[in-house]
């Protein structure tokens, strides 16, 4: 059976075993709606463990989190917030930088599940080509939503925010901010392959740019091992981030994966049935000895 | 001079972005506007301030909307006509029950909701308004007075102004009067009005509220300042006629200016208009 036969992962379960080649993906589901459950259990159940939703919250009444995003844009706006909403804001912005900055993106923000789940479907559809933009014009979307708050004088951006209001309108109320949900979903299935998170999304710009200093990345530690099988490739929602440090061994690029597009999910992790990929930290020295540098026979 | 190949790629790939971006920011600003516009109905919690400040200030967390004892305040969603994910609440629905410690407030992690505010019947949520004279039942005479009794700072934000009933000419009406510097705007008025649609409405303060020239004096208020003494000579005004409708008489009014033919006489044909 040839690879392009073969189902996803499939290589890595024959040698690895169903739970080593999807733990990965099991954990941050668990992560996604462990947190989204967290937040439901005040309204749906009266357990107000955490109150608020992801721009802000409160946990256990003494613990503040607040995204770094939305306090910024409000900041442009000249509003000076309160300590509460800083203090939480600075929280997040150091856990970010410690476990990577768009593992928020993979672990955290339930819009993921949408795009996956659209991923996984333009894959078992086999649908393939559509529109194409660069991955840079999520920058361009950051730039232009602090532009918006700095001239307008509100948090413009949270009128549409699909990354803030799908949670928000799963703990408060939804209204018609399914059609939005919905049209991201189908976005990425019919229109653009990682269209929406790989691409537009400002949200995960501004956690791609804390990513380059995050301490927590994704090492190609054993890539003399592979053997270009293309899973981790198929299955990464941000491939062009692992060419350099998979393959670029010859011109003496680093196995860690250091671009701030990298959502650490840990995915090309679990598909490898070679074991190439490992999560660790930036710091990690080098384990590149010259013997694993040798081209693969 | 050309631009080699891989340049003009650039530039026009740049340009492309550029343009699709600057479309989009240009939708999302016209949304911005329209969503600046709060309509009527909506009525911010208590230390909201002015609506372009607040959509600033408000991250859109919800915590007011949990600490709400009384499930009152909701966030807006998408398709509404206020700024998806703010707080606010519709008085006719449920209004503001004025909580003592104004817990919505000191939830607020941003100060969106004023923390200086720490007594509820300061708050300036909007201004109840008496929109509809033609069927509030006690402008029809009736002594419904509904509102005037619900209201949290009765005879102080909303009083009953006593006038002859010159329809059956034998009773009195009970006009309730909002007053301003008392009204919180919490909307008991507009929730308990017994009609249909509600003669008395809270709008916010902008569209509610008048505002006189930075440099009119009240008379009355000056001299009362200045403790009884008025800021004119009154001896040597000259009083005008009031220039009533013929045969009209209204009771109890006196009108010296007319009666009076002691007027200079070239003024008395050319009143000032």
């Amino acid at each position: 059976m040839s690879h392009a036969a073969m189902k996803l992962a499939q290589e890595a379960t024959e040698a690895k075993g169903w739970w080593r080649a999807h733990r990965f993906l099991v954990l941050r589901r668990v992560s996604q709606l462990s947190i989204l459950f967290l937040f439901l259990m005040g309204p749906w159940l009266g357990w107000w463990l955490v109150k608020g939703n992801l721009n802000y919250s409160l946990t256990l009444g003494v613990l503040p989190l607040a995204d770094p995003l939305v306090l910024l844009q409000s900041l442009l706006t000249r509003h000076v917030p309160e300590r509460n909403a800083l203090l939480g804001a600075t929280i997040i912005l150091l856990f970010y930088l410690l476990v990577g900055g768009r593992a928020y993106c993979s672990w955290v923000c339930p819009v993921n599940l949408v795009t996956d789940a659209a991923s996984a479907l333009r894959r078992r559809l086999d649908i393939r080509g559509g529109a194409d933009l660069p991955r840079a014009t999520r920058y361009w979307m950051l730039v232009l939503i602090l532009l918006l708050a700095a001239t307008s004088g509100g948090i413009v951006w949270e009128l549409v925010n699909p990354v803030s209001m799908l949670p928000r309108g799963l703990m408060f109320g939804m209204g018609a901010g399914w059609l939005l949900i919905g049209g991201i979903f189908l976005f990425d299935l019919f229109v653009m392959k990682n269209g929406w998170c790989g691409h537009l999304c400002p949200v995960g710009a501004f956690y791609s740019l804390l990513g380059r200093f995050s301490v927590v990345r994704v090492t190609a530690n054993q890539r003399a091992a592979c053997n270009d099988c293309l899973d981790c490739f198929t299955v990464c929602p941000e491939q062009q981030v692992i060419k350099l440090p998979l393959k670029g061994a010859k011109k003496g690029a680093s196995p860690i994966i250091l671009s701030g597009n990298c959502t650490n999910c840990g995915r090309c992790v679990d598909v490898c049935s070679k074991d190439v990929f490992t999560l660790t930290t930036r710091f990690k020295p080098k384990l590149d000895s010259s013997a694993q540098a040798l081209p693969n026979p | 001079m050309a631009l080699s190949p891989q340049r003009r790629e650039f530039l026009l790939d740049t340009a492309k972005l550029a343009c699709g971006v600057g479309v989009l920011g240009l939708g999302l600003g016209l949304v911005s506007k329209q969503a600046k516009a709060l309509p009527p109905g909506a009525i911010r919690p208590p230390g909201a301030g002015l609506e372009d400040d607040f959509q600033g200030a408000c991250i859109r967390c919800g915590l007011c909307v949990r600490d709400c004892p009384y499930d009152i305040l909701k966030l807006a969603t998408l398709g509404q006509p206020v700024a998806t994910g703010t707080p606010f609440f519709v008085a006719r629905a449920k209004p503001c029950e004025m909580c003592e410690d104004i817990p919505c407030v000191k939830a607020c992690p941003t100060g969106a909701l004023d923390h200086s505010l720490t007594d509820i019947k300061k708050a300036k949520m909007g201004l109840a308004v008496l929109v509809d004279q033609e069927t509030c039942l006690n402008f029809l005479g009736l002594r419904c007075d509904v509102c005037y009794r619900v209201c949290p700072a009765i005879d102080e934000a909303i009083t009953l102004e006593l006038q002859h009933n010159t329809r059956t000419d034998k009773h009195t009406r009970f006009l309730p009067t909002v007053h301003s510097e008392a009204c919180t705007g919490c909307g008991k008025c507009e929730a308990s009005c017994v009609l249909e649609v509600a003669a008395i409405k809270v709008y916010p303060i902008k569209l509610a509220k008048g505002e006189l020239g930075a440099h009119y004096q009240l008379g009355w208020e000056e001299k009362r300042k200045a403790g009884g003494k008025s800021l004119v000579d009154n001896r040597n005004l000259v009083d005008l006629p009031d220039r009533l409708p013929d045969g009209v008489q209204l009771p109890g009014h006196w009108d010296p200016g007319s009666a009076a033919p002691a007027m200079p006489a070239p003024l008395s044909d050319e009143a000032p208009r």
